[in-house]
């Protein structure tokens, strides 16, 4: 037996969420008695690999053939198949991201085995398999009960956190069977920026609405983002305005973020947006309307203009880091 | 060439979300239902790439899992511009369940392009789709944000953790789509609506399934400690809670 998973990296380095799958699957063997396994498919150095080791993981298998190099829904599906049937896993994990929804689905259906995703806890109980999942966008969770002996989960991205467990792992190349069959989608160009924090991975995000007025006021946003470390975001219609680009929409149809510190600069709090925030471990709201509903969803909040308590807020934290 | 969309019935998105019986079910009184607002967009798409490349597109259209409540939903999709509607009559008991009775009645017919929705906004699956392209071994396309077909050849671009892919795939395929895929979704004209009534709307009958999965209940998210105002004119005041008392920087 063991519990598998299936591991992201970003150019070589592991995504934050790899480290909180395998925190999330240490604590599922344990209550199964039996050890986590991590599949990374890739080009990673074996020290990074290693990391895995940290949070739990007792073995580590690495494919690095080259035609997997671009995300193919069939033959990943294929791939990751063989390493459960090797492991014998009764439990495969993958992140509620734009890849574990493209295969997670289709290795149950491969597998037979009963798919929760967006996955909020470990299992209450093992006999039934029960987990509790979002539901009507993060508006009510759910019970419920996955009746196949092989169970896959998706867990929702920075719900759990990452524990350290360390243990010393075993790297084990893997070279899973390819059909050619299986590629019949090809990726043809990749645009993706590098070198910026991915606002799924951020534990502080900065987050502007319409009550900013309009991009030129975008500069304080920004910098208070650079100043803790954190990724800058955007409610939907300013996105639609192309005020900022699209990968900052958050909310039911754009990302759904779950950091320690949200800041609400000029969003009203529609409940669409905070489908999409509402996970944040603390939300800090500035708008100028004492009425916003986004301030029954905030932990902190100014009743105030932004362009006035942004910049004071930029010098007064800039005070308390400086000691 | 001929497209298939895949409809889920869904409450309004500003639906006040209760239960009944204990927790056990979804309180659907009062509810109004649409269509999933991925597939209203996927369809939308549709009808664009229809109206851009006269003659390329033959077919649209769209199935639906459900009992017979949700025929106005399908009625919908007929009036937006869909050519035909399809109802496999069955309550919609879990994603594996649903994609199985899709797989049922695709296998029969040929279409070149199935668009799914990335999710369905009252259970959050992600499920159908993939489920679907799996039990028909066909490639499928997920994050879907842009689709084209240009001299019989799609494009498809899909969105990943901080960027996007330009993907090119073998018909047929199933792309399963997301934000982008079409700007606002289109709404029924007079025309259309009248139109709508005449248009065919077949129903058939399940076939034999499983399902792999049982929801036993739900439960609303803890009310929220009341949010700590903090005066505007003492911002300083804000930071240091955070840092001192929140303990988040
Ligand atoms: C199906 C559907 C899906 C949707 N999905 C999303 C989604 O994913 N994400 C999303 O964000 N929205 C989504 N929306 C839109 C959503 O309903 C709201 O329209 C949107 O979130 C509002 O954005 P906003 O708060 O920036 O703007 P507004 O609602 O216009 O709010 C602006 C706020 O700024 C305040 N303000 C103005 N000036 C100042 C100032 N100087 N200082 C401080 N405060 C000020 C105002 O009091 C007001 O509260 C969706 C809608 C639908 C129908
Ligand atoms: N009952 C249903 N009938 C037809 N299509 C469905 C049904 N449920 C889900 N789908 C399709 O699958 C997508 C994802 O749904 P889900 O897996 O339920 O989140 C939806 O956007 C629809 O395209």
């Amino acid at each position: 037996m063991s519990v598998l998973v299936y591991t992201e990296n970003w150019d070589g380095k592991f995504k934050k969420l790899s480290f909180e799958l395998i925190s999330f699957a240490n604590e599922i063997a344990k209550k199964l008695n039996t050890s986590v396994v991590a599949l990374s498919i890739g080009k990673v150095e074996d020290d990074e690999l290693k990391k895995l080791g940290n949070y739990g993981a007792a073995k580590i298998l690495s494919v690095t053939n080259d035609k997997l190099a671009g995300l193919n829904n069939q033959a990943f599906t294929s791939v990751i198949a063989q390493a459960v049937a090797k492991e014998n896993s009764t439990v495969i994990l993958f992140a509620h991201n734009n890849t574990g929804k493209a295969i997670a689905p289709r290795l149950s259906v491969r597998l037979k085995a009963g798919l929760a995703t967006g996955v909020t806890s470990v299992p209450s109980d093992t006999e039934p398999f029960t987990v509790t999942k979002k539901t009507f966008t993060a508006k009510a969770y759910a019970n419920v009960v996955i009746k196949s002996p092989v169970r896959i989960l998706t867990l929702l991205q920075n719900v759990f956190g990452i524990f350290e467990s360390p243990v010393s792992a075993t790297i084990e190349p893997f070279n899973p069977e390819l059909k050619e069959t299986e590629f019949k989608t090809e990726v043809k160009e990749i645009n993706k920026v590098t070198g910026k924090l991915l606002l799924t991975d951020a534990e502080i995000v900065v987050s502007g609405g319409r009550g900013m007025k309009g991009p030129e006021n975008w500069g304080p946003i920004e910098e208070l983002a650079t100043l803790l470390g954190g990724a800058t975001a955007c409610s939907r219609p300013v996105s639609d305005e192309g005020w900022r680009p699209h990968s900052e929409h958050t909310g039911q149809t754009g990302k759904i973020i779950a950091p320690d510190l949200y800041f609400a600069f000029g969003i009203s709090g529609a409940i669409q947006h905070l489908g999409g925030i509402s996970g944040s471990k603390c939300i800090v709201a500035v708008n100028k309307d004492p009425d916003a509903p986004i301030f029954e969803a905030a932990d902190y909040g100014i009743v105030g203009d932004a362009m006035k308590v942004l910049p004071e807020l930029i010098s007064a934290i800039k005070e308390i880091k400086a000691g | 060439m001929k497209i298939l969309i895949c409809i889920s019935n869904v409450p309004d998105t500003t639906t006040k979300i209760k239960f009944v019986n204990n927790n056990t079910a979804f309180d659907t009184a009062g509810v109004q239902w649409i269509i999933n607002p991925w597939d209203e967009l996927a369809l939308t798409r549709a009808l664009d790439i229809k109206d851009a490349q006269a003659g390329t597109i033959e077919n649209i259209t769209v199935i639906n899992v459900g009992l017979h409540d949700t025929e106005p939903t399908i009625r919908k999709a007929l009036a937006i511009g869909a050519d035909k509607g399809i109802r496999i009559n069955a309550d919609p008991k879990d994603a594996f369940f649903v994609a199985s009775q899709l797989a049922e009645v695709i296998r029969k017919e040929n279409f070149d392009i199935i668009m799914c929705g990335i999710e369905s906004s009252d259970y959050n699956g992600c499920n159908v789709g993939g489920m679907l392209s799996e039990l028909l071994e066909m490639p499928s396309v997920s994050s879907v944000s842009f689709l084209d077909i240009q001299g019989g050849q799609v494009s498809v671009t899909r969105e990943i953790d901080g960027g996007q892919e330009t993907v090119a795939t073998q018909m047929p395929f199933i792309a399963i789509v997301q934000k982008g895929i079409a700007k606002e979704p289109r709404i029924p004209s007079m025309r259309g609506i009248m139109g709508a009534r005449t248009k065919p709307l077949q129903v058939t009958e399940p076939a034999p399934a499983d399902s792999l999965t049982e929801f036993l209940g739900y439960e609303l998210p803890k009310p929220k400690a009341a949010c700590k105002k903090v005066d505007p004119d003492n911002v300083k005041e804000l930071a240091l809670l955070l840092h001192n008392e929140a303990k988040v920087i």
